[in-house]
């Protein structure tokens, strides 16, 4: 008999029972390519607020100087979006919302406070998670589609000058967003322990599994086999 | 040689200084520039200077192109013909003014009246270029109204292109940098007109102080109502804070009809909300948020595991596990 996963995708699995349970989270290449994301994501970040702001146009200097970050910027957006892509092939089908967000969601005190137990169960992704997820999908499709018109060396008639000053205030406000966000992810990351083993090592505890997303724990537990034929 | 500066020019059409002369005017200058948060205070003030274009006295004869191309050494490339009189085609990196052509039936006259403007930069009181673009020192104003481009510190990315209201900035592609005219700030730094001006046959462009243009507008003005043009008028638009080209218009009411002059140019609110509240709340927020991820960690405990749950999961691995199985162990998985 072979259950249909529901909170978790192929390749999740519990990997050890001994000393505590381990439960395989991310593969090697998901891994890869989410940290290629993150530092394509960081230098456009950088090089972007360089040009954005006068205050921090000195970052320029990281990139070799203004003409390069100018030329650089827009290829790194379109490298990141390719990347992007990838992952958020690999993980739209779990980001769905379901029933128990928005529960989760009323909730936000507990969230804020890290009383989990005050928390409806969740699978591979809480509502936060799904929120980062759905943001970046959004805002990176933005951010793409307004800033080939405003690439000036290679694009400079796909519209109209009007037309290229909305995109560019669209661009620089998406921008601003796609970074409160990255914060947001970061922080959330740093501050619930035990979570960015996850994008390392691939594996996260048991204990983690049960505190954060107790329904994907609860499925993997009914989906372990002594025999790979099942 | 003599130190003594240049003064500034009252006319183009004076013969140049016999005596060298250091620059009239540097970067002591300066009022605004580009991408810079503490906009410079000269200690002086330049008198303000214009180029007038009196569109009624043109006759199209483009030795003002020719004598824009020759000073400034710039090689528009050879186009076509296709049968316009315009040529170039429009403002290249390599032309920076343009005579542009305009067929025009006058239904209240029904004359045909053939309008032709010369095209390039306005040299904005409040320049919508300079305002867009994010490189420092790469566009600046000097006091006497002159909006210059200063290659060594523009990146290329067209910025000013899109912030301009009367689209005349443009891209190289050879040295991607954008070019637009001067109003010949090399010459009237020491102490001569711009090469346009100085070239007219019949004095349609002329150069001076703002003052002395305005005057002179006036006088063209009121002999082109004598002569029935009665919605004369100069073109000095005030959504830019006024202009440092000015032109003589015998329409003035309508300038969109010479080949789409601005009727009303602004900077565009788009532009001002992306290079005003955008800017600002836009750090602020994400100034907002790194402090606020600090507060927060400071203020809750991490959201940690205990051993209980490890415990729990252990729990309800261990129940749903397989009867016959061994439990696997860290070093065997």
């Amino acid at each position: 008999m072979s259950k249909d996963r529901v909170y978790s995708e192929p390749g999740d699995r519990i990997v050890a029972r001994q000393p505590v349970v381990e439960v395989h989270r991310y593969r090697g290449l998901t891994r890869l390519n989410h940290w290629i994301t993150a530092i394509l994501l960081i230098l456009l970040l950088v090089s972007g607020l360089a040009l954005f702001h006068p205050s921090l146009y000195g970052l320029t200097a990281l990139f070799g100087g203004g003409q390069t970050t100018r030329w650089l910027h827009p290829f790194l957006g379109v490298a990141l979006v390719i990347s992007f892509t990838i992952l958020a092939l690999q993980l739209w089908k779990l980001n769905l919302i379901r029933r128990e967000d928005i529960t989760w969601a009323k909730n936000l005190d507990a969230v804020m406070k890290g009383e989990e137990e005050r928390l409806p169960e969740v699978g591979k992704y809480n509502l936060g998670q799904k929120f980062i997820y759905w943001s970046m999908v959004f805002l990176i499709l933005l951010l793409i589609a307004t800033g080939i018109p405003i690439w000036y060396q290679y694009f400079p008639d796909v519209v109209t000058t009007e037309t290229r000053r909305v995109m560019l205030l669209t661009h620089s406000i998406a921008a601003v967003l796609i970074i409160l966000v990255f914060i947001l992810h970061v922080y959330a990351a740093f501050w619930t322990k035990g979570t960015i083993r996850a994008m390392t090592r691939g594996t996260v505890t048991g204990g983690w599994a049960f505190r954060h997303h107790r329904k994907w724990l609860r499925e993997l537990a009914g989906r372990q086999r002594v025999d790979p034929a099942e | 040689m003599s130190t003594e500066t240049a003064s500034q020019p009252v006319t183009a059409v004076a013969n140049p200084p016999t005596v060298p002369l250091a620059a009239g005017f540097d970067a002591r200058d300066l009022v605004r520039i580009s991408a810079t948060t503490q906009q410079p205070t000269p200690e002086r003030q330049l008198t303000p200077v214009a180029k007038l274009i009196d569109v009624s006295k043109c006759i199209g004869c483009k030795a003002c192109q020719t004598a824009c191309v020759e000073w400034n050494d710039t090689i528009p490339e050879i186009e076509e013909n296709v049968g316009v009189y315009e040529n170039p085609h429009d403002l290249t990196p390599d032309m920076f003014t343009l005579m542009r052509f305009t067929e025009y039936e006058n239904e209240e006259t029904n004359n045909l009246e053939w309008l032709i403007r010369k095209d390039g930069c306005m040299h904005c009181e409040d320049p919508g270029c300079l305002k867009a673009c994010p490189a420092p020192g790469a566009i600046v104003q000097y006091s006497n109204g002159i909006v210059d481009f200063i290659h060594e510190n523009c990146i290329g990315c067209g910025y000013c292109i899109s912030g301009c209201p009367f689209d005349i900035p443009r891209l190289s592609q050879r040295d991607h940098t954008v070019y637009k005219c001067t109003l010949c700030s090399d010459r009237v730094a020491v102490g001569q007109g711009p090469a346009c001006a100085k070239a007219c046959p019949t004095q349609a462009i002329v150069f001076g102080t703002k003052d002395d243009m305005k005057a002179h507008a006036e006088e063209r003005i009121a002999d082109l109502k004598s002569r029935g043009y009665d919605n004369a008028g100069l073109y000095d638009p005030a959504g830019v804070g006024g202009t440092h080209v000015m032109y003589v218009l015998h329409h003035a009411d309508k300038p969109s009809l010479y080949e789409g002059l601005p009727d009303d140019p602004v900077i565009a609110g788009t532009v001002e909300a992306w290079k005003g509240p955008t800017k600002t709340i836009g750090l602020a927020a994400i100034a907002l948020a790194a402090v606020g991820s600090i507060v927060h960690n400071v203020m809750t405990r991490p959201n940690a595991v205990s051993v209980n749950d490890e415990r729990q999961a252990g729990d309800i691995v261990d129940a749903a596990a397989p009867p016959d199985s061994t439990p696997p162990r860290r070093d065997q998985a």
